[in-house]
């Protein structure tokens, strides 16, 4: 990936446009489905491929195009074998039918507050999360059930959690935005865009020290951060940027691009949209990728993370995906254009996988079948232990404000307050 | 925990400006230099109550060697050093002890640190165990965490505690919270410290009191040190807590020097320092402001008022105790802070101790602290914006009349 640096270098910017209708070059060179200027009626004619990028970095996902067309016709190259395959659907599935009994609950009145939801963004958090160990870390955004799951946290707990009972993942003190497991490694779960991308880089730092400066030799532990379009223009996002590559930390950057934050499109929120160039700039590889693909996302990120691993340092993965809800379940989602959203859903992760699982022999219909009916189950399981978990009692609330309740301090007759039997109870006077 | 000062008029008079060579500090004190026989005072904190020194009349603010009992070193144990010296001695044994320790800020490695709190440090322990971050504190901050949430225990410098303003986010949504937020499943056990406070002619941005925004951070500890004794000892303490602590140091308390024990000690994080026992009047305060106090007090003690001066030194949570106890024996509180006005710690102190101990109180509690103003850059305003010692004087007599 190193050599595709001098390439981006000389790509000269597009004059400035607001709306890049009027702009040949941004036009020509970006393929962007934003509703802000109508669809190109070429795309839809390309054949159930994505949009070929103009660019000359992205190696992989045109090879693996390739290696797909090649196997429609003849057996041998096949991307995955079968119970990789399985494994993939299963957790696609996972994260969807999870995601949408979300939803289902929330207009139930079992869940409240924020609630972002992954459907259609699968392919980007299976892709990615199943190269990884359990040591390795993933930080996240609001948008995290899908990472969290696909990380290995049980659908139960993040079920419980979101229903804000005491058996979540974080004691119901978290809530749907803030996913934590330290059995599994997933550092959040944050409400501001960008806040997480330094506990990555913190997490990717810890896999080096130790390596480097408390000689555990065999420590390779890679971190994965994960953020959106509207992330790539915030401050935190560049500076770690410049960090991870000065510093080479093992820190794989996954920009899940679905064109819109909240209501904000990509394209008119930033001067280059092509958040992948803005890898090299800093000494790190920058790679585009066909998020709703998760063969060729698998591709990519196996590449960035044995490169991690090895201590090459960071990748910037732009992963071009697309939201089939609102921001949030509580957006009404009126201003995507509905060709565009049309579009995105004949590009379904799972509708994809499951066609190329079945057309290349690697599965009966069954099966698949089979994984999503077990699916339901456990989500259905996870409601009803979710359902019949206590909610947090008053005693839960001052615990984990310190990890050292001393913190609290010292009361007026001379003992910690921690010390106060009401502190138990959650009643003292701190 | 009572300390007796021998001299401490001298504190105005330490530089700040030339923070960047400790063998060179000079007093630009505007009081004459006359009597001042050298370029160092000494501060002595032993522990040991000498009530027949606190009656005696003091006619010099400043000591001088001739009478200062300190004079003769090499038959007194521990070591002499300076402030700066005590946190990096204090940091130095920590990292020693645990290879977890690690160190990251502006110019703390190579450059030693711009108050030379790390110097020597980058060398004996690598660049990645001190490690010399970009200008970026939001995000160094931000990987601090990170860090601490995966093993490490680090310590984050802000070069000047104004810029932590730029890691509030860091600080305020994920140091603060993420221990809750994660149900107890991460710690966080780092330190951020960094000198603040209003320095000698720093201008509005380099003299900022961080400690009034942090203070309603839920899930942070606030400690701030104002002697190399609790310096090494409050360095010690916050690193090996498991809670994230600030650690505020002060730009002109750099060069103070003491005498501290050879042997091994921490201060308590939670507690305050009882620094002068007294009977009329509790005097509260922290950091370089003590200094100020304990000058007031020498001429309040000659005038025949007998102050109690209580360092708090834990900035949140409070010390309820020490500072209730003193409050039910004199009865009269004087607050005195660096902070502004308007929500410095010295509004929160007092609104605490009307709750707690308000039948305890003669007289309503006195808030002195600096003027609610971006503090100039001329050397009068600047004088005119902090508390000085003839106010404390004055709200002294004032308090003790009602």
């Amino acid at each position: 990936m190193s050599s595709a640096f001098s390439a981006i270098n000389t790509v000269q910017r597009p004059p400035h446009a607001s709306v890049s209708q009027e702009n040949p070059s941004v036009r020509s060179s970006l393929p962007f489905l934003g509703s802000t200027h109508k669809l190109r009626p070429n795309s839809l004619h390309k054949n159930g491929a994505s949009i070929r990028r103009q660019s000359s970095i992205v190696a992989v996902s045109d090879v693996v195009k390739q290696k797909k067309t090649k196997s429609s016709s003849s057996l041998p190259n096949l991307l995955i074998t079968k119970q990789e395959g399985l494994v993939l659907y299963e957790d696609m599935i996972l994260g969807r039918a999870f995601e949408d009994m979300c939803a289902q609950m929330y207009y139930r009145g079992k869940m409240f507050g924020f609630v972002h939801l992954y459907n259609g963004q699968e392919a980007v958090s299976t892709g990615f999360i199943k190269q990884l160990k359990k040591e390795d870390c993933v930080v996240s955004t609001y948008r995290d059930h899908v990472h969290a799951l696909s990380k290995g946290v049980p659908a139960r707990a993040v079920m419980s959690e979101l229903f804000g009972k005491t058996t979540g993942c974080c004691r119901g003190q978290g809530g749907s935005m803030h996913m934590f497991s330290r059995e599994h490694n997933v550092l959040g779960g944050f409400a501001f865009i960008g806040e997480g991308i330094p506990v990555a880089a913190g997490a990717a730092f810890t896999s080096k020290y130790k390596r480097e400066v408390l000689k555990e030799a065999d420590c390779d532990h890679v971190t994965m951060a994960f953020f959106g379009d509207g992330t790539a223009n915030n401050g935190q996002f560049f500076e770690c940027l410049n960090m991870a590559a000065l510093w080479k930390l093992p820190i794989i950057f996954v920009v899940e691009n679905n064109l819109w934050a909240i209501g904000m499109s990509h394209l008119r929120a930033t001067s280059d949209p092509q958040i992948y160039k803005k890898g090299p700039a800093f000494g790190m590889p920058g790679v585009h990728v066909d998020g709703m693909d998760v063969l060729k996302v698998r591709e990519v990120a196996q590449e960035a993370v044995a490169r991690a691993r090895r201590g090459d340092g960071p990748t910037l993965v732009e992963c071009e995906t697309y939201r089939f809800r609102g921001h949030s379940l509580a957006d009404p989602d009126e201003l995507r254009d509905p060709a565009e959203k049309a579009h995105y859903a004949t590009r379904d992760p799972i509708t994809a996988l499951k066609k190329y699982m079945i057309e290349n022999n690697l599965v009966e219909e069954a099966e698949l079948k089979a994984i999503e009916k077990k699916i339901d189950e456990v989500v259905e399981e996870a409601v009803e232990f979710a359902e019949a978990s206590p909610v947090p009692v008053r005693s839960q609330l001052l615990e984990n404000v310190f990890a050292d309740p001393k913190g609290f301090g010292i009361a007026p007759d001379g003992r910690y307050r921690c010390e106060d039997p009401k502190f138990t109870e959650g009643t003292a006077h701190v | 925990m009572a300390s007796i000062f021998q001299a401490v008029g001298a504190a105005r008079a330490l530089s700040s400006s030339n923070s960047f060579d400790s063998k060179k500090f000079y007093l630009t004190s505007r009081e004459s230099v006359s009597e001042r026989k050298g370029s160092i005072f000494v501060v002595r904190s032993d522990g040991r109550m000498n009530s027949g020194r606190v009656d005696k009349l003091v006619t010099n603010a400043v000591a001088t060697k001739a009478d200062s009992a300190a004079a003769s070193t090499a038959s007194k144990p521990g070591h002499e050093l300076l402030l700066f010296e005590a946190l990096r001695e204090g940091l130095e044994e920590e990292m020693d002890r645990d290879p977890r320790v690690c160190v990251m800020g502006e110019d703390v490695g190579h450059y030693g640190g711009s108050y030379k709190v790390t110097k020597g440090l980058a060398p004996k322990y690598g660049d990645l165990r001190v490690l010399d971050t970009p200008i970026a504190e939001n995000s160094f901050t931000g990987m601090a965490i990170g860090a601490a949430m995966t093993g490490l225990r680090p310590i984050v410098e802000g070069m000047n505690m104004g810029f932590l303003l730029l890691a509030f986010n860091q600080i305020s949504n994920n140091c603060g919270m993420l221990h809750y937020t994660s149900g107890g499943q991460f710690t966080i056990p780092v330190v951020i410290r960094g000198p603040g406070g209003v320095g000698r002619q720093l201008g509005a941005e380099h003299s900022q009191r961080l400690e009034s925004y942090f203070q309603s951070i839920p899930g942070i500890q606030m400690v701030a040190c104002s002697t190399p004794y609790n310096a090494k000892g409050l360095m010690k303490a916050a690193i090996r807590s498991e809670n994230p602590v600030i650690l505020f140091e002060h730009v002109l308390l750099y060069n103070l020097k003491e005498r501290i024990p050879d042997e091994e000690y921490i201060c308590n994080l939670e507690e305050a320092e009882m620094v002068r026992p007294g009977e009329h009047i509790t005097i509260l305060t922290y950091s370089r402001m003590r200094y100020h106090v304990m000058q007031a007090a020498k001429t309040l003690v000659n005038k025949g008022y007998d102050p109690e001066v209580i360092d708090i030194r834990s900035l949140k949570p409070f010390d309820l105790h020490t500072i209730g106890n003193s409050v039910k024996k004199t009865h009269r509180v004087l607050i005195v802070e660096e902070c502004m006005r308007t929500g410095g710690i010295g509004a929160s102190l007092t609104a605490a101790i009307s709750e707690n101990f308000h039948d305890y109180l003669d007289a309503p509690i006195v808030c002195l602290s600096s003027q609610d103003v971006p503090t100039p850059y001329a050397g009068t305003l600047e004088e005119f914006t902090i508390v000085q010692p003839a106010q404390i004087v004055t709200a002294v007599e004032q308090l003790c009349q009602q």
